[in-house]
């Protein structure tokens, strides 16, 4: 890829780029329908840029391999789609519990299990939060265009490098495959975060030493620092520990270290805002029709606005709060069941109504659904 | 016995991680002697070392290790060692696993990586059943042989550990047991000199659930048994096979050349000229076309 010039691509093409332009140099993955490019991309590219790939016998070793990778001092990451996701899960919980960066690229597809290979859905979007067992705050976001699919990779490298956390990035198998104009960045216009390394005597390092920032050093193998890493509840030097108040204190840091800096996690976009009845709000490719939607609904005179979240979890709640001061109603547009309506219910605490508009049967919504919705809101 | 003291305090971590979980008499703690002096033999550096465990009474030896150490989710040590040995392919990197770990849970990350010949050893400890969970039969666990899964013994038969490693691709195999503790450490150096996958397979003892179950006796008399019963593979051509019924098989039992993956995959990146890493601009490599503005 040359920067500074456009590309007609496909989300899992932007996706696999802006992986090299994060910096990513390790990946390992497995087939799976409908985010398999990203891999045979980076199966290609990686070694030409000193980077390595490896396809993984399944997901679990995918997931394994590249949290080791990590912990050795690789930026690395992975890609695939809900079976596959859910394969992984346990693993993710090793990452949250021993602080390793790294990126899981979720190409979602219908569920449950094999369902929908080819057909587009958004039905992940609470496995990314609670897929895996035990109390911790993920960072997952959700891409809603080509360009996003880029630049998103880059973000959810620099955050996993920040927070020292696994970052979930939600694709879908319309973007994935949905091609778009996108403008290749200079590799100088893009901010790239590197994980802080230790700086004291290796014999004062401690892996998960408590900070005021929640987010400890991490050294890498073969830099002198030897060190235990496990997934058992352990104290600051990394060894298990049962002390009640050491067990506190690492539940609290992995909560912390993202609640309280939820305000530089958290990005949305929103239109029309300021002097709308009603906020309809969408993430990852629901977000373009509810965009063109609410476009169609002005034009028609009704007072609408879209609110889009780009990092789902943890969720802007200050700035959707914010956003429903003068509303009347919210409306949710899911390819689900019904799963972040539940959040933004949270969220409006009964002062606001709050109505869905679901579709899962392998389809993407159009925008007159929705313009139909808020016509018969009014 | 001044030179085993300089070894403990050179590869083991002292401060607050004794005592260990492992039973009285367990092999483990015997394997792991074996394996700290193979490593002081060798003279490797602590720093270039990857020590790498799943779950179970094996999984916990990285805890005592003075090596950078990894104790991962179940099963999943090989995964793990498989992306660290990637990432930075001049570590030495050794995984451990219990019998369950590696060739149950673990099995799939085990015959495949055995495969890759990706360099790394593995020490599979194989004690014939699930001792951190109290006893449950084991892909190991002899049929008909009791376990708490196994009240009426057990109706599935072993793998033969061997015959899996050199199945699956493996360069390097050796088994030993903790009563030749000596050998052991020969074995374990073997391995880990060894370019590609090695493994060394430890016969050892739970005589707290395995030997109580089958009435094998306290763990004396457990490695004693191996005393008895382990012919070493140099001795075993020279008798029959009614000879060798019921022994165990010990020593070097492969030793081959094969390419190793890393350093396949580095001369990959040579190959296409993906060195040094900030090489600024990457030989041309098939883009997508550009629209014509």
């Amino acid at each position: 890829m040359t920067e500074n010039r456009s590309y007609l691509l496909q989300g899992n093409q932007a996706c696999a780029y802006g992986a090299l332009a994060g910096g990513v140099d390790f990946f390992a993955g497995y087939p799976i329908t409908p985010s398999t490019e990203i891999a045979e991309i980076l199966a290609s590219e990686l070694p030409r840029q000193g980077g390595r790939f490896i396809q993984m016998e399944d997901e679990i070793g995918s997931i394994a391999a590249i949290i080791g990778a990590s912990i050795a001092g690789a930026k690395s990451m992975t890609a695939t789609s809900g079976p596959g996701f859910s394969l992984m899960q346990e693993s993710m919980g090793y990452a949250y519990m021993a602080e390793v960066p790294c990126v899981v690229v979720d190409v979602q597809r219908g569920g449950p299990s094999t369902g929908l290979p080819t057909k587009v859905s958004q039905a992940d979007t609470m496995q990314a939060k609670w897929g895996t067992h035990g109390d911790y705050y993920p960072i997952v976001l959700a891409a809603a265009s080509i360009s996003e699919c880029f630049h998103m990779t880059v973000r959810a490298v620099n955050l996993s490098e920040k927070f020292r956390s696994p970052v979930v990035l939600l694709l879908d198998e319309v973007l994935g495959h949905m091609r778009e104009r996108i403008t290749i960045p200079d590799k100088s216009e893009l901010e790239l975060v590197e994980r802080r390394k230790p700086t004291v005597p290796p014999e004062w390092f401690k892996p998960f030493e408590l900070t005021p920032t929640h987010i400890s050093p991490m050294a890498g193998y073969g830099e002198g620092y030897r060190f235990h890493c496990t997934g058992l509840t352990h104290d600051s030097s990394g060894f298990p520990t049962s002390d009640p108040a050491e067990i506190k204190d690492k539940l609290d840091k992995l909560k912390l270290k993202i609640t309280q800096n939820s305000d530089e996690i958290c990005t949305y976009k929103q239109e029309h805002i300021d002097d709308c009845h009603i906020v309809v709000i969408a993430y990852g490719v629901a977000a373009r029709v509810a965009q063109q939607a609410v476009r169609i609904a002005r034009h028609k005179r009704f007072k609408v606005g879209l609110f889009q979240p780009d990092t789902i979890w943890p969720f802007p709640e200050k700035a959707l709060r914010k956003a429903l001061e003068n509303a009347d109603l919210a409306i949710v547009a899911e390819l689900n069941q019904g799963q972040l309506i539940n959040e933004v219910k949270r969220i409006a605490h009964s002062k606001v109504k709050v109505d869905g508009i679901f579709r899962y049967d392998g389809d993407i919504m159009t925008p007159h659904e929705i313009v139909k919705k808020i016509r018969e809101a009014n | 016995m001044a030179v085993a003291s300089t070894i403990i305090y050179d590869y083991l971590r002292g401060k607050k991680k004794f005592p260990h979980v492992w039973c009285p008499g367990c092999g483990i703690g015997i394997t792991m002697g074996a394996l700290l002096r193979a490593f002081a033999d060798l003279e490797i550096d602590k720093n270039d070392v990857v020590m790498v465990s799943g779950i179970g009474c094996t999984g916990r030896m990285p805890v005592y290790c003075d090596f950078h150490t990894l104790h991962t989710t179940h099963g999943r040590a090989i995964a793990f060692a498989t992306g660290a040995k990637i990432a930075k392919p001049n570590m030495k990197v050794i995984a451990v696993c219990g019998d369950g770990d590696g060739l149950a849970i673990g099995g799939n990350h085990f015959i495949h990586a055995a495969r890759r010949n990706i360099d790394m050893t593995v020490v599979l400890v194989n004690n014939k059943i699930y001792g951190m969970t109290g006893g449950q039969y084991s892909p190991t666990t002899p049929h008909t042989k009791l376990g708490s899964t196994a009240p009426h013994g057990n109706v599935e038969h072993p793998f033969d550990v061997y015959e899996l490693t050199k199945g699956a691709g493996a360069t390097y195999f050796a088994r030993g047991t903790v009563y030749h503790a000596t050998l052991l450490q020969s074995l374990m150096k073997k391995a880990l000199s060894k370019k590609g996958f090695s493994v060394v397979e430890v016969m050892s003892n739970c005589h707290t659930l395995y030997g109580r179950l089958n009435r094998e006796g306290s763990a004396v008399k457990m490695i004693e048994w191996m005393k008895e019963n382990a012919v070493n593979i140099k001795a075993a051509s020279r008798k029959t096979p009614e000879e060798l019924e019921g022994k165990v098989l010990i020593g070097e039992m492969l030793d081959i050349e094969r390419p190793e993956y890393c350093e396949q995959y580095e001369a990959l990146i040579d190959q296409l000229g993906g060195r040094p890493k900030d090489k600024p601009e990457a030989e041309e490599s098939p883009e997508p076309e550009e629209i014509k503005k």
